[in-house]
């Protein structure tokens, strides 16, 4: 955590539990009705290091447009709050953000700011520089935010977009979600750079980095970021250090696949979860246990009346396999 | 009307379009510079500034993805590359983001980006300047594909697929580049999807793919002074592609040859020939041919590149050996007059 930091609003802190409490909620919601098999799409999922996502959107308020990878729940919910299209796409309903046709991979509210996330690791990312180009160029105040793992910063597209992007001058985000591993290899055995956050430097980004695993923190970094970006028009690149809790893609541990230690993680990572972290930073704020109580019951609804509505809605009629492959003119 | 050359009619294609519509821009390696795509971008960067005609890092994958960005976000892109063989690098954002973002999303995406692809020969171009790999993009739903053969056809194809909300990738010969017709001066649009009968005949259908109708052309003159009627037809969009165009045709003359400028194997022809057996298999009274490149890599001395490529003699041999005709005299035609004309250097 940054010791410099000036603490933030109540309402500021009480909005960034709401918006980890959804993405955490909803994922626990996944974890326990997974198995039904009624959700039949390649889960990855954020849960451990959703104050990204929530910490970076927070920040910029909707004045972004989000590229996330498959890992796209937080993300996705970070940015739109809408669980209702959320659960309607993981069960295959046409009330879905892609009708069925995306899934948990490919989750779009395009009209909402999150773009279309992105199953082939790093391709996110240069559209994120056109998003943030036309955002420029139309004058429409907003930019945008490439959201990605450690890994996609092993392909040459990351390089690519990094220095495209400073060489247009474009006030855009780059947000390494660093949680250490390409599913179960470490960074050390994919890349040389001792420090990706120094690498990136001459690249012409300005380039923070922060190991908190705290919201506020990275709410106050992607501000202040955001906000010189968009002074200085050069692109920042922000190296967010996290945790996944769960397997790479699934809802169950993995702590059998010998890679990272149990003990460890729980040590360094589980016992300052963000989310609990938040949860005891509102009660410092005089937000008493039952109004937080009564905070979480909101959520819990509006999660189970997302998923009761999903579930009345219509699966896709056949026909709607040819439908839209191309844009029909209006 | 005046005359206009191919790569004229796509400058004046995307001047029109840019004067249009503010929103489309230009841009690629080597788009605003002095050789200018062979001048097909000339005199954009003075007209419209380098906001709207721009260089780019020689980051095909990232530009492309920096295209879909900026399509469904609000501008109009055409993304120039002076080779196909440079454009694969981009493979993966066509395949896997341009071709789908329309479909993942229920419809809710424009994708409004052009694709310029330049293909075809000089002399020695070698294997990795060279190719035109039809059949490696209309493979891919979600992805239109048009290769216009003719100066006006260009203008206006080009046109509307700058003001079509789907991603267009279109594929120039650049031997076309110096083709002149009458080509008309306001803005048009040809549809995509609809070929065109280049030439009506009788006998025999030959389908050419972009240059190679060029071929077809001179192939069907020497076949018509020896009483051959060749029916000559142009997808010129090969996807989504008329095929009840072709179809109609073969069905009339019982007989088809595809001349593809590109591999045979499983290439364009085979997709073509495939769907012609299938549907016409009754009214048929010969098997397909087609006619592409040899199945090597393309060999840089002239003499072999004269055997690798297929051209009008090879057209007119194929016809003679379909009509069971004797194999005609040909030594006092002119072939290769492109390549005598080439000078290169690249
Ligand atoms: C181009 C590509 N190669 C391989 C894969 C398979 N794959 C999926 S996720 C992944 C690891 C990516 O790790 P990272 O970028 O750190 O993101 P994280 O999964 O940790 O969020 C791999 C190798 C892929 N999806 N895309």
């Amino acid at each position: 955590m940054r010791s410099d930091r000036e603490p933030l609003p109540k309402t500021t802190a009480i909005q960034l539990y709401r918006s980890l409490f959804l993405a955490r909620r909803s994922e626990e919601y996944i974890v326990e009705h997974y198995p039904e098999n009624l959700m039949r799409t390649p889960m990855h999922m954020s849960m451990g290091q959703e104050f990204v996502c929530v910490g970076v959107c927070a920040a910029l308020d909707g004045t972004a447009d989000v590229f996330a990878s498959y890992r796209s729940h937080a993300a996705f919910l970070a940015q739109t709050h809408d669980t209702d299209r959320f659960f309607s796409e993981l069960y295959g309903r046409t009330s879905g953000t892609g009708e069925g046709k995306g899934g948990s991979m490919h989750l779009a509210a395009p009209d909402q700011g999150h773009i279309l996330s992105s199953g082939v690791v790093a391709t996110q990312i240069p559209v994120a520089v056109g998003a943030a180009f036309a955002n420029l160029r139309l004058a429409t105040g907003r930019t945008a935010v490439a959201f990605f793992g450690d890994g996609a910063a092993d392909a040459g597209v990351f390089w690519e977009s990094l220095n495209s992007a400073a060489l247009f001058r474009l006030p855009m985000l780059f947000v390494c979600e660093d949680n250490g591993y390409a599913v179960d290899t470490p960074r050390a055995a994919r890349q040389v750079a001792a420090s990706l956050t120094e690498a990136v430097k001459p690249f012409g980004a300005d380039a923070y980095e922060d190991d908190s695993g705290d919201v506020e923190s990275v709410y106050t970094l992607a501000r202040e970021a955001v906000t010189k970006a968009r002074r200085d028009r050069r692109p920042a690149f922000l190296n967010i250090k996290c945790c996944r809790y769960l397997e790479h893609v699934g809802i169950g541990t993995d702590w059998n696949w010998g890679y990272r230690d149990q003990a460890t993680v729980e040590r360094e990572w589980i016992a300052r979860d963000a989310l609990k972290v938040q949860r005891a930073r509102l009660a410092s704020h005089q937000v008493g246990e039952s109004a937080i109580a009564a905070l979480e019951q909101e959520i819990e609804s509006a999660i189970q009346a997302s998923v009761q509505r999903a579930s009345l809605a219509p699966i896709p009629t056949p026909d709607r396999l040819h439908a839209g492959v191309f844009h029909a003119k209006a | 009307m005046r005359k206009l050359d191919y790569a004229g009619a796509i400058r004046e294609a995307t001047t029109q379009e840019m004067e249009r519509d503010p929103r489309v821009f230009v841009y690629g390696i080597g788009v605003p510079t002095w050789s200018s795509i062979f001048g097909t971008t000339k005199g954009l960067v003075e007209k419209f500034g380098p906001e709207r005609c721009f260089d780019t890092p020689i980051s095909e994958d990232a530009m492309t993805g920096f295209g879909l960005g900026a399509a469904i976000r609000g501008l109009r892109p055409i993304h120039v590359h002076i080779r196909v063989d440079f454009m694969i690098l981009a493979t993966n954002q066509l395949v896997n983001m341009v071709s789908n973002y329309i479909y993942s999303t229920g419809g809710r995406l424009k994708v409004p980006l052009v694709v310029r692809a330049v293909i075809g020969r000089g002399w020695g171009q070698g294997a990795q300047h060279s190719k035109s790999l039809f059949s490696n993009f209309t493979h891919i739903p979600g992805l239109k594909v048009i290769a216009p053969t003719t100066p006006s056809d260009v203008k206006g194809m080009l046109t509307a697929a700058i003001r079509d909300d789907n991603p267009v990738i279109c594929f120039e010969h650049r031997w076309l580049y110096w083709a002149e017709e009458e080509v008309p001066e306001e803005a048009y649009e040809v549809p995509l999807g609809v070929g065109r009968i280049l030439r009506p005949g009788r006998d025999v259908t030959v389908v050419g793919l972009s240059w190679m109708n060029v071929e077809a052309r001179l192939a069907a003159d020497i076949l018509a002074r020896r009483g051959v009627s060749v029916e000559i037809v142009d997808p010129r969009t090969l996807a989504p592609l008329d095929e009840g165009l072709i179809l109609d045709s073969v069905r009339r003359t019982g007989r088809c040859i595809i001349a593809d400028c590109d591999w045979v194997d499983s290439g364009f022809s085979a997709e073509l020939s495939a769907r012609i057996h299938e549907k016409c298999f009754g009214q048929l009274k010969a098997p397909v041919r087609r006619i592409g490149f040899a199945h090597t890599p393309c060999p840089t001395v002239r003499e072999l590149e004269n055997e690798f490529y297929p051209n009008a003699r090879t057209i007119v041999h194929a016809v003679e050996d379909m009509l069971g005709l004797e194999a005609a005299n040909l030594d006092g035609e002119d072939f290769f007059s492109h390549e005598r004309r080439f000078r290169g250097p690249f």
